[in-house]
């Protein structure tokens, strides 16, 4: 929302400087985006002297005339003007200004001769609509006198970014009275006079010639209009342009600029039709119903919906009501009679059909927001004044009101103890009733100490005492309200277990090495297929967004490794070729069209490219799977889930995975999450070269899996004995297996302490499919030290039993 | 008599001092303390003195004796140590072996340190689900379906009545659904909003704060918004309130703090006001205690919401903020 300063003054005697407006507006609600000079486009452009005048030697309209610019030397410069005459002052454009229409000013020659500037018109300078001559100023000014200076010309542009709840402030007036709240507190904002001339209004009445009647009270709750006869179509006079053209409107003819400039100066939208063009001098505002298509004035056509509000004549839609005019009722340049339309409309109707038709006007973004109700006959009278005097029209002196459903005002009792309390502030009834009263409202003390507080019809978003206290502390000031401390109990809730969890991960996974990132929730929607899914994976069950910024961010993720194969191609592509990334977040399932996804927290990451670089006491070492598989450990024993078991992963459940180099991590029968090598085809749909090995766990399963607390154990009072066993088995073996079973007979055997792999080994002298795995089991009795011979029996059975099991030799 | 014995204690310790192998050592000692050491030599001289004055000269002359051994001693094993490191030592400038640290995302690190100063004042964290349903997301806050206000905010759609969330503040009417006042709670996470330019992503992260009690004054929502302005930024950083709209407060207030690149000179990061919108915040709406079921009349509170991203890039002096997205492990590493 665009408004000067000068149009402002006409309401309300401002004495300010424009930053200082513009902070005060600010600091009452109104944020003053930008503070522009209106003239900033006579840059360059001054008062000059013409010297001397003489004819052009090759070109009959032009002279060459010599011109004292201000700056030293005269020069010349060439002229058409038929009025330019030696010792005229008059306004040159110098070398390097820009003038309206991007008309770039340089030193140049005119049929031979050199012009080294340009003498202007008041029309080519936007100062009035004279091109017949250049400007032929009066008075004493030096040369080189800026032209804004010189004439005074001086205006601000303000440029106001309106939050939704102040359609009143959508216009001159609105924004005066805000100006005026701090300007001249106790005074109202002087509204133009809006009585019709005597000599303008016509012997005809309206009511011979319309007939207004409204079918949808609720979406219509009024309807005004006003009829002029003898309307000369034409350009506007200048002030009406510069008017529009201040605020960004461009002037099209003098009705429709009546008709704009009314709508920014009350913020009451109005519509001119072309009264010959309604059929019957009829105005039908009803629903689209069957009607299928309209065109407004802009010639686009639209598709109607039975719902749309339509001002129709006696036959046809000609209007969008709120939105747009129609084209078959549009004001032309034969348009003699004039039926100007003041309404109020519902603001969720306008804004509907708004949205449906991708229509924003002027009109809807005040509709929508909500325009005064009691406002309708002053603008429309407004307008009609103006175009009476403009278009030379006579008015008829009667106008229609139709106002079927009258706003009753509203009526506030504010009680000051309770806004003290919501504000912190100790303020006096008189001190609330004087700052109301301020902008308008209108304010009674009430038997029992409150305020009967009545709210001003423009004023459409103040409706309980609440908004009041925002209007008291706005108009005071935010920043004078003392700053408190608010007293409350000493009372606070245990941290939720999956804040905790979290925290505990991250700070794990720091630890070793990674480092975490954060990806978007959404995705692409080929990821599926990316990740080889089959097609009747769960994590096909994507939710898809209506309308996504692109197609790479289409659906929700059902998964956290495709974003992070993101990250690693980006990466790869910057040289970095080595990282341990994770991250933790939310995937989605879908459960339905209507109902919430089901979110699941995620933990996942990744690990490529060398576990040690060429380093003095190392070479350079890829990192494989069992790097990853040690960070997982390590993560889950840190976590307090001790003996979570690795078994090879099904392919149908991670694709993904190379076959063979997947697992599947589960603890007590709770599926944990799964880890593995990404597989060749998708590193290839992720332009991926380097092997990367990728884990993802599931938080509410580690969550469930992680000890409440932890209960200390007694320190081991006698020392440990450890005896080794070596088996040679079949290749397909799973130590995990052989392990599985060690443990299973320690939890029977109160001497076993512990057994783990310290050797493994292949080839020759084995035989091919073979391979040897040593383990060593540590001994220990919490009543006495274990001697070798103690223990020999224990471990000769246990050695015998896993031969057994496993089809193993003992080495020779 | 005393003067002797304190010349041969000087002049002893300084030659100590300056020896400088094994053997310059064995020279002092053999000096001072062997047979015919001086020290010595003056112990043996102590019967010659007259009764009186030989207990005392004796006492201190073994004193001394004792003295300079230990101080022989010590210095000897030093050289030892020394001579020990210094042919067979190792080069302790070689780099050392290293397992590199990660770190958090910067987002995290900031999120953790904003709910780290809402929990020392005593807030309590909730989460919710980052997919909404238009009732929590917009009308239980007030917001309508066709209220302008939803221009407000860029909506990402799942259906008609399932959004992604816009903003952290559902969380207000899903916690104050379940909890009687008082409360006071901080709710972070991502929140969507179909824009994507420079200064826009369209996924960011909010920490929206909530306390609802009696007598909660719009004074107390400065109060402790300018203790978290002050311990997040520091204690210099001024603040503005300024009066804005946000459908499900009333007051509201966006918060301004003076530039923290400029100290409010005005530079670019703030055009050139001094002034960064960090901030939005207010009294809650009485329209949203109704939808909970709070008494409007017993009770008040104040809401604010922050945006994450804004915050770390004025702490780091981050210039891009789609940088935290990209996940870039030459942006990462700096945090």
């Amino acid at each position: 929302m665009k408004v000067s300063l000068s149009w402002i003054k006409e309401y309300v005697p401002v004495d300010l400087a424009p930053d200082e407006i513009a902070a005060k507006l600010t600091m009452a609600g109104l944020e003053v985006d930008a503070v522009e000079n209106l003239y900033d486009y006579l840059n360059g452009v001054v008062v000059a002297q013409v010297l001397d005048v003489k004819k052009h030697p090759k070109a009959d309209k032009l002279t060459c005339c010599t011109v004292d610019t201000g700056a030293g030397e005269p020069v010349q410069i060439v002229c058409g003007a038929p009025n330019v005459r030696q010792g005229m002052l008059s306004a040159c454009a110098l070398p390097g200004a820009v003038l309206p229409g991007e008309l770039k000013i340089k030193k140049s020659k005119l049929r031979g001769e050199v012009s080294e500037g340009m003498l202007c018109s008041a029309a080519e300078l936007l100062l009035d609509t004279d091109a017949s001559g250049i400007l032929d100023i009066a008075g004493e000014h030096v040369p080189g006198t800026p032209l804004e200076k010189a004439l005074g010309l001086a205006d601000t542009v303000f440029e106001i970014d309106l939050t939704p709840n102040r359609p009143d402030c959508l216009s001159a007036l609105g924004v005066a009275r805000e100006m005026g709240a701090f300007t001249r507190p106790a005074e109202k904002v002087a509204k133009p006079d809006v009585s019709f001339p005597d000599q303008r209004i016509s012997a005809e009445s309206i009511h011979a010639h319309a007939r207004v009647e409204i079918k949808d009270p609720d979406l219509c709750p009024r309807y005004s209009a006003g009829l002029l006869f003898d309307v000369t179509i034409g350009p506007s006079p200048f002030w009406l342009r510069q008017r529009l053209e201040s605020v960004g409107l461009t002037p099209i003819n003098n009705v429709v600029d009546v008709t704009n400039f009314v709508m920014m100066e009350t913020g009451q939208p109005l519509h001119a039709f072309d009264y010959d063009n309604l059929a019957q001098g009829r105005i039908v505002v009803q629903k689209a119903g069957n009607t299928q298509a309209f065109t407004t004035l802009d010639s686009k056509v639209h598709t109607l919906e039975p719902e749309m509000l339509m001002i129709c004549d006696g036959n046809r839609p000609v209007a969008l009501a709120g939105v747009m005019g129609g084209e078959n009722s549009e004001i032309s340049q034969t348009t003699t009679r004039v039926l100007i339309e003041s309404a109020c409309f519902n603001p969720v109707s306008i804004r509907r059909t708004a949205k449906r038709t991708g229509i924003a006007t002027d009109a809807s973004h005040r509709f929508e927001r909500g325009v005064d109700p009691e406002g309708t006959v002053y603008a429309m009278k407004r307008a009609m004044t103006l175009i009476a005097d403009i278009c030379d029209a006579a008015i008829a002196g009667d106008i229609i009101d139709a106002h079927p459903l009258p706003a009753a005002p509203v009526r506030i009792d504010l009680d000051p103890a309770a806004l003290n309390v919501r504000l912190g502030t100790d303020f006096s009834k008189e001190e609330i009733a004087r700052i109301l009263a301020s902008v308008e409202f209108d304010v009674h003390p009430a038997g029992d100490g409150s305020l009967a507080v009545t709210v001003p019809s423009f004023r459409v978003d103040v409706t309980r005492p609440e908004d009041l206290s925002e209007e008291v502390a706005r108009l005071w000031g935010y920043n004078r309200i003392k700053t408190t401390y608010p007293a409350v109990p000493a009372k606070g809730r245990p941290l939720d277990q999956v804040v905790l969890a979290r925290s505990a991960i991250r700070s794990i996974l720091t630890g070793l090495s990674f480092y975490e990132a954060v990806n978007y929730n959404f995705i692409f929607k080929d990821f599926c297929d990316h990740l080889l899914l089959t097609e009747s994976d769960p994590r096909r069950d994507v939710v898809k967004i209506l309308n996504p910024l692109s197609d790479q961010m289409s659906v929700l993720r059902t998964s956290l490794l495709p974003g992070l194969l993101e990250n690693m191609r980006k990466n790869t592509a910057q040289q970095t070729d080595t990282m341990h990334l994770f991250e933790i977040g939310k995937i989605f399932f879908s459960t339905g069209k209507d109902t919430l996804p089901v979110e699941k927290e995620r933990v996942a990451g990744f690990v490529t490219g060398n576990r040690t670089h060429k380093t003095w006491y190392s070479k350079k070492q890829s990192l494989d799977f069992f790097d990853l598989k040690g960070a997982v450990e390590d993560l889950l024993d840190t976590l307090g889930i001790a003996d979570a078991r690795f078994t090879p992963a099904a392919s149908h459940i991670c694709p993904y995975f190379v076959p063979g180099h997947a697992a599947h991590v589960s603890k007590d029968k709770t599926s944990l999450g799964v880890l593995g090598k990404i597989a060749d085809p998708v590193l290839k749909h992720f332009g991926l070269k380097q092997a990367v090995y990728m884990f993802e766990l599931d938080m509410e399963a580690l969550m469930g899996q992680m000890p409440e607390k932890i209960n200390a154990l007694p320190l081991p009072r006698f020392p440990s004995i450890s005896q080794d066993i070596t088996l040679i088995v079949d290749r397909q073996v799973l130590v995990g297996d052989v392990l599985g079973q060690m443990k299973a007979i320690a939890e029977k055997q109160a001497l076993v302490e512990d057994v783990f792999l310290f050797d493994l080994f292949e080839g020759s002298p084995l035989a091919e499919e073979k391979k040897s795995l040593s383990f060593r089991i540590v001994y220990r009795s919490d009543a006495k030290t274990l001697t070798e011979k103690n223990i020999r029996k224990l471990h000769a059975g246990i050695s015998s039993r896993l031969v057994e099991s496993f089809d193993a030799d003992l080495p020779e | 008599m005393q003067n002797p014995i304190n010349e041969i204690e000087n002049q002893a310790l300084q030659e100590i001092q300056q020896a400088k192998t094994a053997e310059d050592l064995e020279v002092v000692s053999i000096r001072y303390l062997g047979r015919k050491g001086l020290l010595t030599a003056f112990l043996r001289s102590i019967s010659s003195l007259p009764e009186d004055q030989r207990p005392a000269a004796g006492k201190n002359a073994n004193l001394l004796k004792i003295k300079l051994e230990k101080a022989i001693a010590r210095e000897r094993s030093n050289m030892a140590a020394d001579s020990a490191n210094q042919p067979t030592g190792i080069d302790v400038t070689l780099p050392g072996r290293r397992r590199k640290h990660g770190s958090a995302h910067p987002v995290t690190q900031v999120l953790d340190e904003i709910c780290g100063i809402f929990m020392r004042l005593g807030f309590d964290i909730v989460e919710g689900p980052e997919v909404e349903t238009d009732y929590y997301n917009f009308e239980a806050l007030n917001i309508p379906k066709y209220h302008p206000a939803r221009d407000m905010q860029d909506t990402f759609y799942v259906s008609d009545n399932i959004v992604l969330r816009t903003h952290t503040s559902p969380s207000q009417p899903r916690t104050m659904e379940k909890t009687d006042p008082p409360v006071r709670i901080i709710s972070a996470g991502k929140v969507f909003r179909c824009d994507s330019d420079l200064t826009h992503t369209p996924m960011f992260h909010q920490i929206e704060g909530l306390m609802v009690d009696e007598n909660i004054s719009f004074g107390d929502l400065k109060g402790v918004l300018t203790t978290f302005v002050h311990q997040f930024f520091d204690q210099q950083t001024a603040l503005r309130f300024r009066p804005s709209y946000f459908p499900f407060t009333e007051p509201s207030a966006e918060v301004d703090i003076q530039c923290v690149m400029c100290r409010g000179e005005g530079c670019r990061v703030c055009s050139k006001t001094g002034w960064l919108e960090v901030l939005g915040s207010g009294m809650v709406h009485p329209a949203v205690f109704e939808n909970v079921g709070y008494d409007t009349a017993r009770y008040t509170g104040f809401a604010f919401g922050v945006g994450i991203e804004r915050m770390a890039m004025l702490k780091y002096g981050i210039d891009d903020i789609r940088k935290y997205f990209e996940n870039d492990m030459r942006f990462l590493g700096q945090f």
